[in-house]
This record gives C-alpha cells, structure tokens and sequence, in this order.
C-alpha cells in the first residue's frame, strides 16, 4: 500500500509532513518511540532539501511516499532539485560538532542511525532518496 | 507550535519549553537560549515535560552551546523528556554529552 504527500519547500511545511507520516504509521504496530524516530529521520531529509536543495522556496515542492508491506516500511522522498546524496556525505563526529559550536550535521547522523537502509538514486531531473526500516522481528 | 517561558528562579534560568521544536522554530529556542548565556546565571535548568518533538534543528542548538557553558562554568541541565524524545537525545549521544534527569528535583539536586 502506498500514500504520498506533495510538500511545498518552506520549513513550516514541516508540521504537515509530521501529521502525514504519523497517520501513516499509526496502523502499523509499531512503538510509539520508533514511530518518531521515522517520522524524525524522514523530516531531516526532507529539511534538508527545504533549506538546501530548494532555498526554501515555497513554488517548488518535494514528493514523500510511504510504501508499507508487513515487514518493512520504506519513505521515498522525490524531488527535482540539485542532487544531495547523503550516502556520500561525510557523518561528522558528534564531538567536532560540539567543538565547533556548530548546528548543522547532526541530522545525518539521526538518519542513519535510525533507518536499516538508505538509498539514493538520482537520473539527472528527478533524485530519489528511499529510506527503508524493517519492522518484523 | 512552539512556546518557550522563561523564568528566573533561585538564581538559575529555567527555560520551559511546550510543544514540538524543527528547523521552522529552532531560532526562537537559540534566542531563548542565548538569553539565558548572557544573564550571567551559573545555572541553566530546561524543562522538558512539554516537549513533544524536537529534530536536529532543535538539538543542534543545545549542542551548539554547550562549549561556550563550559568554558563559562554554566551547569546545563535538561529535565522531564519524555520517554519517546528522551530516546532522540540518546541515539545522538547526547545523554552524554549533557545532564539529563527524569524530574525537576533530580535535576536541582544533583
């Protein structure tokens, strides 16, 4: 089964993803616990594009669907701006962001710590990031 | 929906925060939280009871500061998360990187 959500690049459309990510998972079974940690990884990926891929401009938008079978659930997050591949971006280290007084970083690292497989496929107009958590024992 | 109160009490800052902190709000809690740097309290307590969400927005602001409290002799301390945000901070690390405890009184006398 599969539902997806058109999200308008401006960060208060962030609260909108949360609700429809929630909705989403509420039938799952799964934890209440891991239910945020998936709507927290997929909110930092589409942050990021927002702010970085998008400037946040608020006439473009990114698509985020949600495909779930009885053992995983995978979030394809699509859009058509410049193509960020969080597979190759370095994962700082949590004491260099602190030493550096800096905000940004710690994202990544939520992402992957959080979800079992991340994928990036990108074929020049459209960039596909798949974010994939199993949820059977 | 965001609100951060500030209140000082026994010659500490406590910042209360109630609702869901993201990259659309986490200025408001960096401005809350500079206030708090620069009143010259040794002693910054969060209160975390209402805290619903926060993303790494949220979190890259408390970690942003906690060099310049160390460097100030500020405690930093964060109270009351709930089970499911709590579990945020410790997937970052970030329980050890900053005093957290259950309730208010753990938190002030410790």
């Amino acid at each position: 089964m599969s539902h997806a959500l058109k999200l308008y690049c401006q960060t208060s459309s962030l609260a909108e993803l949360r609700k429809f990510i929630q909705i989403e998972l509420q039938e799952t079974g799964i934890s209440d616990a891991l239910q945020l940690q998936l709507t927290l990884a997929v909110e930092e990926v589409c942050a990021n594009l927002i702010i970085h891929s998008h400037n946040c401009d608020a006439t473009e938008h990114i698509t985020v669907d949600v495909i779930k079978s009885t053992q995983t659930i995978t979030f394809e997050i699509i859009d058509d701006g410049n193509a960020f591949n969080l597979l190759e971006y370095q994962v700082p280290d949590l004491q260099t962001v602190m030493d550096a007084k800096r905000k940004g970083g710690l994202g990544i690292i939520l992402i992957k710590k959080i979800m079992d497989k991340i994928e990036f496929i990108s074929n020049g107009s459209t960039n596909t990031c798949r974010l994939t958590k199993k949820i059977s024992s | 929906m965001l609100e951060i109160i500030t209140i000082e009490e026994n010659q500490s800052q406590l910042l209360q925060i109630s609702g869901e902190i993201d990259a659309s709000n986490s200025v408001e809690l960096d401005e809350a939280m500079q206030k708090a740097f620069r009143s010259g309290h040794k002693h910054i307590l969060v209160d975390g009871e209402k805290l619903e969400y926060i993303s790494s927005a949220g979190l890259g602001v408390f970690m942003s500061y906690l060099e310049d409290f160390k460097e100030e002799n500020i405690s930093f301390k964060i109270y009351g998360l709930n089970a499911r945000v709590f579990e945020v901070f410790k997937i970052l690390g970030l329980d050890q990187l900053i005093p957290i405890y259950p309730d208010k009184t753990a938190a002030t006398s410790a």
